[in-house]
């Protein structure tokens, strides 16, 4: 168990190395994360529609295609010098492999989400002093669940010519379940309702990551086979 | 090869199809300790497929094959006995050589790795540019990197396929002494290279793969290396 996360933790910690020294991931995602918000806040007729009714859209749908555009990156890495053969031909087990850069994943799109927050709320005025801590656990519950389920789909789309289109395309689907209980739990609390309210989402949520981390663990070592 | 001993790589009937061509076609072959295979063949032979089955990277279709006695693909034991040279370099182009290197050591579970990292760039000439980030470095600077990277944890099985690909004079004398340090200390050697002088000179045996067969296993010692270079130029001619 203890080589397993050890070697979990030293790939997770080698595609972070990768993604500092490079940063074009992160800035590419978090410039697309900033734009988003600020087209929606200029698309926003504030008579019509409360910032607390458009914030935990214009929130999810960031995340979301952000989250797509670094999880691509995840696996391109690998395929650049043929790395991922070193990989597989070391003694590290599959289920390692995918523990790892999925956490590396994990990092990202909670940095990425740590400036996005504040972002949104400076945008559509929206204090989020006393909801902060319940917030940041639905964004780090559904940023688990889009990481499992991104870098599984990251792994099948990379040796792919249509990468590109097919992670999207494979990933979409299963965010539903995860982006459903995010986006409301996230409007409950933003409307001012009482944080019990939101707890069944967070339970759902909750929920669907155990079922996604695991299924997604278990499958990958198949998406390897040629 | 070497009869009474127990062979370190054994393939018996190897089979691997990618659609309708057959890649690799029921080869046989076995590579004991201290003996190096030279395995030559014309491009689409299925010297590459044969290696990445012996690796564990390719399931076989049919037929098996077993790496210091266990079969492959296998678990993490057969897996930390093998050394995957490729003409790609396997690396990663943002993190230096040194760190590269110390990554694998660390997956291999090599003790000091930081040192053995630096041993493993010293003997293939390229500790001077230890701290370049490997996208920095030339074709043949990655290289003698990615063959350091294969050896830092003193694997008892080399699976080369083209390693000289990109090195220079100095690069490939490097890496020709550490392929016969390597078999002189009992690793078994399969070496996948089109040059036919440079394999023969590391080689104690050698084999022609054509179409996905082997047609020629020898030992090295039984043929002049001038006559079985134009054998092998007529036979490749010959099934063309």
């Amino acid at each position: 168990m203890n080589n397993f996360l050890g070697d979990a933790l030293l790939i997770a910690r080698k595609d972070l190395a990768i993604e500092f020294r490079t940063r074009s991931a992160f800035l590419s995602v978090l410039v697309f994360a900033l734009l988003g918000i600020v087209i929606f806040y200029f698309a926003w007729d504030s008579t019509a529609v409360s910032a607390a009714d458009l914030a935990p859209g214009v929130l999810w749908v960031i995340f979301t295609f952000s989250g797509l555009l670094g999880l691509h990156r995840s696996f391109g890495v690998e395929q650049e010098e043929g790395a991922i053969d070193g990989l597989l031909a070391s003694p590290v087990s599959r289920e390692a492999i995918f523990l790892g850069k999925a956490g590396a994943n994990l990092i990202f799109v909670l940095a990425v989400q740590a400036i996005a927050i504040p972002a949104v709320s400076l945008f559509y005025n929206l204090p989020l002093g006393g909801i902060a801590l319940p917030l940041s656990a639905i964004a780090i519950l559904a940023a688990i669940g889009l990481v499992a389920v991104g870098t599984l789909f990251s792994s099948m789309a990379a040796n792919t010519r249509l990468s590109e289109l097919l992670l999207p395309m494979l990933s979409l689907p299963f965010f539903v379940p995860i982006v459903i209980p995010a986006a409301q739990a996230t409007a409950k609390l933003l409307s001012g309702r009482p944080v019990g309210e939101a707890m069944s989402w967070l339970r759902l949520l909750l929920a669907f990551d155990l079922v996604f981390v695991a299924a997604c663990m278990l499958a990958y070592p198949f998406t390897l086979e040629e | 090869m070497n009869g009474n001993q127990a062979a370190v790589i054994e393939a018996e009937s190897l089979v691997r199809a990618f659609g309708d061509r057959r890649a690799v076609d029921g080869v046989s072959l076995r590579v004991h300790s201290g003996e190096t295979l030279a395995l030559f063949g014309p491009n689409g032979a299925g010297k590459t497929t044969l290696l990445r089955l012996l690796g564990g990277l390719l399931k076989p279709e049919g037929g098996s094959a077993r790496v210091g006695g266990e079969k492959v693909p296998g678990g993490a034991d057969v897996r930390r006995q093998v050394g995957l040279i490729s003409h790609r370099t396997l690396l990663y182009d943002a993190l230096t050589a040194r760190e590269n290197v110390e990554f694998f050591a660390r997956l291999y579970r090599v003790a000091s790795p930081r040192e053995a990292a630096a041993r493993a760039l010293e003997r293939m000439k390229i500790a001077d540019r230890s701290e370049t980030p490997v996208r920095a470095l030339s074709r043949g600077m990655k290289q003698r990197v990615s063959v350091a990277r294969a050896t830092v944890h003193s694997p008892t099985v080399i699976l080369a396929d083209e390693p000289f690909t990109g090195l220079d004079a100095s690069g490939a004398r490097a890496l020709s002494a550490l392929l016969a340090e390597l078999r002189e200390s009992g690793s078994a050697v399969v070496l996948v290279t089109h040059n036919i002088e440079e394999g023969l000179s590391l080689a104690t045996h050698a084999a022609i793969m054509h179409r996905g067969r082997l047609v020629r296993t020898d030992e090295r010692k039984s043929f002049d290396a001038g006559d079985y270079a134009s054998s092998y130029r007529e036979l490749v001619t010959a099934g063309e």
